[in-house]
């Protein structure tokens, strides 16, 4: 197990190796020089010289690319033009809310499709069947945007059940932030967790037809026991591989609908270094959150090891 | 030689797919928006530009069927114009994100040695989430139809790339490859007539998909404002104008949202007609 480890360890830092280089590839594609666009027409050449020479872009660019591998390996994503403060710091500063919205999301993501799943696969068929995955394929087709600004239209201007946008006061406490975070929550919830019903259902589909289920059920095991106990501990492996590919999903969905809610965050972050241009960020922002992709993933391998004993390596 | 068997192809797979109503249903929405979009200058009503201020705002009705915008535009006429953008970039992205992720996914597939490198790559690429690596590509190109095209399509080649090696290390395998190479058939004819016509099913499965996941996804980049140019109408800049008016004047974001919705639902019901008749046995699970 351990040798299988490493192999995964190194496996994952060849593809961050390839992530930090394309991030490096796509920053340096803008077309003209990025001190000129940073600074606008009215900077002197003084002060492009300067600016050039401070990103480090004054030297040739296979320099560029170590000194950009170097920072990073010792956590230095670089300074942010527009904020005149370490990358590092604009981007913790902004990871609170799409850190709250991804996690309130899968949750409630799980929480609508899993019981969705296992009962459209229990009743595999049945009008209930054909009507969830229907449903399903609807959410995955609505846009997320879209949905929420139906939702904040109707139950939150409307209904006045959450607030309509914003993160609060920067004194709100914690459980305040949460209450701003339900209503998009729920969006990205319902849009996301039509990929996990449709894999839950055929996961448990998998299961429901085994031996083992068979067996439960001819020892007079309940229904609920042999369901939930032995057929879903079974069907859990590919469920929580499609949870952790719905974190890609949900950081795409988080970014467009933080705009609807007007929620600083990272997706607001990443749209604004766009229009004022501000590289650093936008190099920034892609590396923690392909990082992280890398990393969860990395983790969910892990934790096969710990959920299903038929994994050994 | 006889060649590698096919799936179920031509006049058979229009039969499979005819007998599904949903499919049915589906195929005849898309024909209906991508006719719509071609026929645009004969179909919309008005001029998708053209200023009215005196009607600004007017609710649906039967002189604007959709109702008319802040500039007094008419919104059907502009969710018509609209669909020739999104229908373009996602026929765009899915002919080109799958041309070039075939190439990589039969070279990973079938080129032992290219494997890990191929592999390596689409893992690296697919960490990206999709929106945000094409906001980047977009911001680094600049923002038109075409960089739209080029970052949406850079987004999508390792999924396809990654469909189309799982099926090519499948057929690399069986008897007819290697009889093909015991025979002394050249390595790319091996892969044109025996690799890439039978993995030709999921990969009409994928490029469908891709087709839905890029219209949603140039939707998404043209509502954050960093897609095509704001003065091109389409559904996602609809709906990214109209959301200072959601509350006087809903319909300026409800139509372009239930055309994006109803052409992404209607590939996706294609999509999985086309899985469960090319690939009877996947059908059952999904």
């Amino acid at each position: 197990m351990a040798r299988y480890v490493a192999k995964r360890v190194l496996g994952m830092i060849v593809v961050m190796f390839i992530v930090l280089t394309t991030v490096f590839i796509i920053v340096r594609l803008a077309p003209g020089d990025p001190a000129s666009l940073m600074l606008g027409p009215e900077a002197t050449p003084a002060d492009v010289v300067a600016l050039r020479a401070r990103m480090g872009l004054d030297q040739p660019v296979v320099v560029q690319y170590f000194s950009f591998l170097g920072q990073i390996a010792t956590g230095n994503l670089g300074q942010s033009i527009f904020f005149n403060q370490p990358v590092t710091q604009v981007i913790a500063a902004r990871a609170e809310p799409t850190v709250l919205l991804t996690l309130f999301s899968i949750v409630i993501a799980v929480a609508i499709a899993l019981p969705v799943g296992i009962l459209s696969a229990y009743t595999r068929g049945s009008l209930f069947d054909q009507g969830s995955l229907s449903t399903a394929m609807l959410a995955a087709s609505v846009p997320s945007f879209w949905l929420g600004l139906i939702f904040q239209q109707y139950l939150a201007t409307g209904a006045g059940w959450f607030p309509v946008s914003g993160f609060g006061s920067p004194s709100a406490t914690f459980f305040e932030r949460v209450h701003f975070i339900i209503l998009p929550s729920i969006v990205l919830g319902i849009v996301n967790s039509a990929l996990i019903i449709r894999f839950s259902r055929a996961a448990m589909l998998d299961v429901l037809n085994d031996d083992f289920v068979r067996t439960a059920r001819a020892k007079g095991m309940s229904e609920w026991r042999v369901v939930i106990r032995h057929a879903l501990k079974s069907a859990l492996i590919p469920i929580v591989t499609v949870v952790g590919l719905t974190f890609a999903l949900l950081i795409s969905g988080a970014i467009v609908t933080e705009r609807v809610f007007n929620l600083p965050g990272l997706g607001s972050l990443v749209v604004g270094a766009v229009l004022r241009r501000d590289y650093p960020v936008i190099q920034g922002v892609l590396v923690v959150i392909a990082g992280l992709y890398v990393l969860i993933n990395f983790l969910i391998d892990m934790l096969y090891l710990a959920i299903d004993p038929r994994v050994k390596y | 030689m006889a060649n590698a068997p096919a799936h179920a192809g031509g006049p058979g797979l229009v039969k499979l797919l005819a007998q599904r109503q949903s499919v049915v249903i589906g195929l005849a929405i898309l024909f209906v928006l991508g006719a719509a979009a071609i026929l645009a200058p004969v179909v919309a009503p008005a001029d998708p530009n053209k200023l009215a201020i005196a009607s600004r705002l007017t609710p649906p009705g039967w002189a604007h069927l959709f109702g008319t915008d802040e500039y007094g535009r008419d919104i059907f006429s502009r969710v018509i114009f609209a669909g020739r953008v999104s229908l373009t970039v996602g026929l765009c992205v899915a002919a080109f994100s799958t041309v070039a992720g075939v190439f990589f996914g039969l070279m990973g597939g079938f080129f032992r040695r290219l494997d890990a490198p191929v592999s390596r790559v689409v893992d690296a690429m697919m960490a990206f989430p999709d929106i945000l690596l094409a906001i980047a590509l977009v911001a680094a190109l600049g923002g038109s139809v075409l960089n739209v095209i080029i970052a949406l399509s850079v987004v999508y080649t390792p999924r396809v790339a990654r469909v189309a090696r799982a099926s090519t290390l499948v057929i690399r395998e069986l008897t007819y490859v290697e009889a093909a190479r015991a025979l002394g058939v050249s390595t790319w004819r091996i892969l044109a007539n025996h690799v890439l016509r039978n993995i030709v099913s999921p990969l009409i499965v994928q490029a469908t998909f891709t087709f839905a996941y890029a219209m949603l996804a140039e939707a998404g980049l043209s509502f954050l404002g960093v897609g095509v140019d704001p003065s091109t109408p389409t559904w996602g800049t609809m709906i990214n104008e109209g959301r200072k008016y959601v509350s006087s004047a809903g319909w300026m974001i409800l139509f372009p949202g239930i055309a994006i919705t109803l052409c992404v639902l209607a590939l996706q019901i294609v999509g999985d007609g086309l899985r469960d008749a090319l690939d009877p046995n996947l059908s059952k699970e999904l």
